[in-house]
């Protein structure tokens, strides 16, 4: 049985990888705040508030391009709707926490410290504190979203767009998933999710981040029947 | 009014995150939904994946020659082979770097 020190530093030390990633993607979107004239604190605010990368991007674009706020709103909520696959994934393994350390803990889960602390979960399920490594997972990448965004909001156009930061997030999550692709039934879902995006990328308020893992989970429960 | 908006936005993806986990008894679903929620994270990355390696900051497809899709595939083979994050995407940026820089 593993201490719940021990627990945590793994969740940290589970996700510190992802930094290469994080932290990149965390100053393009301070930078690109300040490059569309919002105000630094109103773009820092955001990474408490909301804190999920890809919707403070969509939110800060479609606010200074003219969209009303109900579109925005909207926007970020079908972006971030994806937690709620997380959230039924997760309970599992926290369903024997109190109810206000659930409310607590369910602000720390962003897509990186699902996967990771997921993985954990999955091959100790009969550790009693479990949760521990969401919270390390969950804290340190909210510690260094804080971060690389001011530092983002602070360095502002001295980032060169050039460099194409942002294509460190599909490669964080091609890390995340890749060893999965020795599996067919895994490749399957992976593949109709990854064609249904583009098919649906045009789709409003960016649904095709849900649209396309809803197909997905759908084919995914036809390949189950077949295996049985 | 930026701000209203803002708080508004947070507390809707607060919710997302909140109501799995606290609000719904997991009792409620059925061993199927369950078995199928094991696929949930091959389900749902590669709807961050295609869309960042396949589309451009404009929206649009990019070349079959992109070297994104270069990069995409070092990342893939490094990551696969080394079980390695860092490698997976140092392999990828400095791939894609190497070509949109030096070549």
């Amino acid at each position: 049985m593993l201490s719940k020190k021990q627990i945590f530093t793994k969740g940290i030390l589970a996700v510190a990888p992802h930094m290469f990633s994080v932290i990149p993607f965390g100053i393009v979107c301070g930078a690109i705040g300040i490059e569309l004239g919002f105000s630094p604190v109103l773009v820092y605010a955001m990474s408490i508030i909301i804190f999920g990368g890809a919707s403070q991007i969509v939110f800060l674009q479609l606010l200074s391009g003219g969209a009303s706020a109900l579109i925005a709103v909207t926007s970020v909520g079908v972006i971030n709707s994806r937690h709620l696959l997380y959230g039924a994934v997760l309970s599992e393994y926290l369903e024997k926490l109190s109810f206000i350390k659930k409310l607590l803990i369910s602000y720390l889960v962003v897509d990186q410290g699902f996967a990771e602390s997921n993985k954990f979960f999955q091959k100790n399920r009969n550790e009693t504190h479990l949760h521990y490594h969401l919270l390390g997972s969950g804290g340190t990448l909210w510690v260094c979203w804080q971060i690389s965004t001011l530092a983002g909001i602070i360095l502002g156009s001295f980032v060169p767009e050039e460099l194409g930061l942002k294509f460190a997030v599909p490669l964080t999550f091609i890390a995340i998933v890749v060893q999965d692709i020795k599996k067919l039934d895994h490749v399957i879902v992976m593949i109709t999710c990854g064609l249904s995006s583009l098919l649906f990328f045009d789709a409003p308020f960016k649904s095709y981040i849900i649209i396309s893992p809803i197909i997905a989970l759908f084919i995914a429960s036809l390949v189950l029947r077949l295996k049985k | 009014m930026t701000w209203f908006t803002i708080i508004i936005a947070g507390i809707i993806t607060y919710f997302m995150r909140m109501t799995m986990v606290a609000l719904v008894d997991r009792d409620l679903l059925g061993e199927r939904v369950k078995a199928v929620l094991a696929y949930v994270p091959s389900a749902v990355f590669p709807a961050i994946i295609f869309p960042g390696i396949f589309i451009n900051d404009y929206g649009t497809f990019i070349e079959m020659n992109d070297p994104k899709i270069f990069g995409a595939i070092v990342a893939i083979l490094v990551g696969y082979f080394s079980r390695n994050v860092i490698a997976t995407i140092i392999s990828g940026l400095f791939s894609y770097w190497i070509i949109i820089f030096l070549l």
